[in-house]
């Protein structure tokens, strides 16, 4: 039921449509549930639809975070 | 003497003409069709003999032969087309044996309806792909089903080839402690196809892969001479040639995940499809099993070949008596690369 | 590929792993369960479970839309399709799975039904504007992930006055299906020091894609009421690890929070805009029998009346098909963690993919498939 992915996009067609763009395949999808999107907004995209916008400054501060935890056991692999 | 060329009331109308019943029938209709399209394309001295059958010499040692039928939709898809497919499909499995592939036949599979245009495209494509390879397609047959009994054009190959003094390459010869070799980056033939399919309507700049690979078998075989398997991952992908190879040698295997290559929009289009690189279609790809010494040498003349530049070692065999293939995902997990009994579906969950 | 990559780095994922192997109170036990079916999925094909240290065991719950769909459901479209000679467009998941006699829509094809897989509803919404002349049904699936797309096409289909289209409307929802499991999970009071008992799941690693719709709020319940602990997980490996590492720090802590680590695509509320045209098109059936789970009440969307020309079910015959599963599936169990696959009497010898008896067999992230399709060979090893 989950099958999303993040893809940005790159062009708009008309008020409910966007083309997306991920890793260099493209596809036209809908964008009747997410409002005021942007050229350059990442989006989850599920069965050609757009779900929600993808926050860049939570995706940064997640992996900060991910790293930090990561970081101090760094020491604990062996090679 | 040269037979008499037969003169038709009129060329055949390679723009806007169609296959027709008659084209199948036996009669001048079939001559004129043979002749000025498959003859044309493929001219050659066999073929010019114009006889049911090809007289060929074949150098002593052991034959090869394979056949191989192709159905695929559509019929063009980015980087080829149903006719290049079904000369490298064939020549491919000649050269699995470590055999030089030598002569070819063709079968036509024709729908009533279907347009001469398309068929010229697909038999010259069939030609250059033969010329390239250098080898000569030498016989061929041709049959008309009614309009909605085939899809389009069907074409069947058949190769002989003959194999080398001292190869012996089989797919029951995978012993523990072999190395696992592929030649290069895995989905892009299925990936390329699916992306043209209705309903998927994908943009994409994946290209079929598909490429005849006798010329680097050879140079591998010459590298070394000990390979003990050769196989195309075609239909079921990575996972059907490695589990085959596994059942009939009576051993597993052990693969790394991040030695795999698959290049990004291949891997984009598998995430947006929910479809796992290792089982899509490759044609212009091999997996070679070899013994641990010889995996250097065999590595370094692969990486040399224009078709073997992104070849890697990717795993291993080993005692299994349950046949597995086992990979070590690129987070250090494992997991089985389980054999599929049909093919990958998309799926939305 | 952008926010994914960065979220697969193995060497991250290694630190995380060693992160809670230090964290771990060695005499409490994590029983965590991933409600997503593609958690299942991710979890499996990656080999999560062989980073993490033992005390900390996965739960592969019931989140997956084609597991949980009724048998007696899908073999009604079945017969739908071939009775009333409808064009069925389906997503790919679906054309493999058994209904009630072991036919399935790929064989209902192959003897000449129009079934058709597409990639997305609106691709069935486009055939049935290219085929007047013929009627298309939609069989829709899914969580709340699914069903907005589904509620876009119903409003566009009613807005072109479309007649020759209409949704077979399977949908499901998270929350109760979630309240159903804790219902009736083992005990219901919060960790003590005492380890829990098999059965028990002591935390729950939260769908990622059904919460950018329905949002962190909608988990609440999870921790008021049934005093357990909630981390909203993204997709990818580093996401789920971050997300065990949380909720170990909760169970630790004896807490029972809603957590976030999603954040990048998940808020509080969700998306509202979906959430409002979903309330529009569909309301909430009193009841609906999920397989393996049995019959939870308020858990499933049917169409509204103001969509009756819409809805297949108003639009054509679509008979209750009655069917129970065989009698040594386990599938109950393992839905609550009370078996792990691998202890169900048929696990890979009368049910497998290629004949699956019960729910979490017949799909691919259901967890006896993904554990059969990915893991099996841990318990061969010593045979």
């Amino acid at each position: 039921m989950c099958l999303a992915i993040p893809a940005q996009v790159i062009e708009l067609v008309d008020i409910e449509h966007a083309v997306v763009d991920m890793g260099g395949v493209r596809k036209t999808i809908s964008t009747a549930l997410v409002d005021d999107l942007q050229i350059g907004d990442y989006v989850i995209v599920h069965v050609g639809y757009a779900l929600n916008r993808l926050d860049p400054e939570e995706a940064a501060e997640t992996l900060r975070l991910i790293a930090e935890f990561s970081e101090v056991a760094n020491h604990e692999i062996p090679g | 003497m040269s037979p008499r060329r037969e003169t038709y009331a009129r060329k055949l109308d390679l723009t806007r003409g169609c296959v027709e019943i008659g084209h199948g029938g036996g009669g001048r209709a079939m001559a004129q069709l043979i002749e000025e399209l498959f003859l044309a394309a493929f001219d050659n001295d066999w073929l010019r003999a114009q006889d049911d059958c090809a007289r060929l010499t074949v150098p002593t040692g052991r034959l090869v032969m394979a056949t191989d039928s192709h159905v695929v939709s559509p019929l063009f898809f980015p980087g080829g087309d149903i006719g290049c497919l079904s000369v490298h499909g064939t020549l491919n499995d000649v050269a699995m044996a470590g055999a030089r592939p030598l002569y070819l036949a063709a079968g036509f599979i024709l729908e009533e309806g279907f347009p001469l245009a398309d068929l010229q495209r697909i038999v010259a494509s069939m030609a250059r792909a033969a010329r390239d390879a250098e080898v000569p397609i030498v016989t061929g047959d041709t049959k008309v089903v009614e309009r909605g009994k085939g899809d389009g054009v069907f074409i069947t190959t058949t190769g002989v080839g003959v194999i080398p003094a001292g190869v012996d390459i089989s797919a029951n010869r995978a012993r523990p402690g072999d190395a696992v070799l592929l030649s290069g980056s895995l989905g892009e033939h299925g990936m390329a196809v699916l992306a043209q399919r209705e309903n998927l309507s994908f943009d994409t700049s994946i290209k079929s892969d598909t490429a005849a690979l006798h010329g680097l078998v050879a140079t591998m075989v010459a590298a070394v001479s000990d390979i003990h398997c050769l196989r195309d991952p075609t239909r079921g992908g990575l996972s059907s040639a490695l589990n085959e190879i596994a059942r009939q040698s009576g051993v597993g295997m052990r693969l790394r995940e991040a030695a795999i290559p698959v290049k990004e929009p291949v891997r984009a289009l598998c995430e947006f499809l929910g479809l796992d690189p290792l089982y899509v279609a490759n044609e212009g790809k091999l997996l070679a099993i070899c013994p641990a010494a010889a995996a250097d040498t065999l590595l370094a003349a692969m990486r040399g070949h224009p078709l073997g530049r992104e070849a890697a070692l990717i795993g291993e065999v080993v005692a299994d008596s349950h046949g597995f293939v086992e990979m070590e995902t690129v987070f250090g997990g494992r997991r089985l690369v389980d054999w599929l009994s049909g093919e990958q579906l998309p799926r939305i969950c | 590929m952008k926010y994914l990559d960065e979220f697969r780095d193995g060497r991250l994922a290694q630190g995380l792993a060693a992160r809670i192997r230090r964290e771990i109170e060695p005499e409490r036990r994590y029983a965590l369960m991933e409600f997503c079916g593609g958690h299942t999925h991710a979890i499996c094909r990656h080999g999560i479970e062989d980073l993490l240290p033992a005390e900390v065991r996965l739960i592969h719950g019931p989140g997956c839309p084609v597991c949980v769909l009724p048998s007696g459901r899908l073999q009604a479209a079945i017969n739908l399709v071939e009775r009333e000679r409808v064009m069925l467009c389906s997503y790919g998941d679906l054309l493999r799975v058994p209904g009630t006699q072991g036919d399935t829509l790929l064989k209902a094809k192959a003897r000449g039904a129009d079934v058709r897989m597409v990639y997305s509803i609106n691709d069935a919404l486009e055939i049935a504007r290219a085929h007047p002349d013929r009627h298309v049904v939609f069989f829709a699936i899914g969580f709340e992930t699914t069903t907005p797309p589904t509620a876009v096409v119903l409003r566009q289909a009613r807005r072109e006055k479309l007649g020759n289209f209409s949704v077979y409307c399977n949908h499901v929802l998270t929350p109760p299906a979630l309240r159903a499991l804790l219902a009736t999970d083992l005990s219901s009071s919060p960790q003590e020091a005492a380890p829990r008992g098999v059965g028990g799941v002591d935390g729950f690693i939260g769908p990622a894609h059904v919460s950018t719709v329905i949002g962190t709020r909608a988990y609440e319940f999870v921790a008021t009421e049934y005093r357990r602990p909630l981390v909203i997980a993204g997709f990818e490996p580093l996401d789920v690890l971050q997300s065990i590492l949380m909720l170990v720090r909760q169970i630790n802590a004896s807490e029972a929070r809603v957590e976030n680590e999603y954040t990048r695509a998940v808020g509080v509320d969700g998306n509202r805009k979906a959430q409002q045209w979903m309330d529009e098109v569909f309301e909430v059936r009193p009841s609906f029998e999920w397989r393996g789970l049995g019959e939870l009440p308020n858990s499933a969307l049917a169409i509204r009346p103001a969509f009756a020309d819409w809805d297949t079910e108003r639009r054509f015959a679509v008979p209750a098909i009655q069917a129970s599963d065989h009698k040594a599936c386990a599938c109950g169990e393992v839905l609550r963690g009370v078996k792990r696959p691998e202890e169900c009497k048929v696990f890979a010898s009368a049910c497998s993919p290629d004949h699956p008896l019960g729910s979490c067999m017949v799909s691919a992230e259901g967890a006896c498939a993904a554990h059969y399709h990915y893991g099996r060979f841990r318990q061969a090893v010593t045979a």
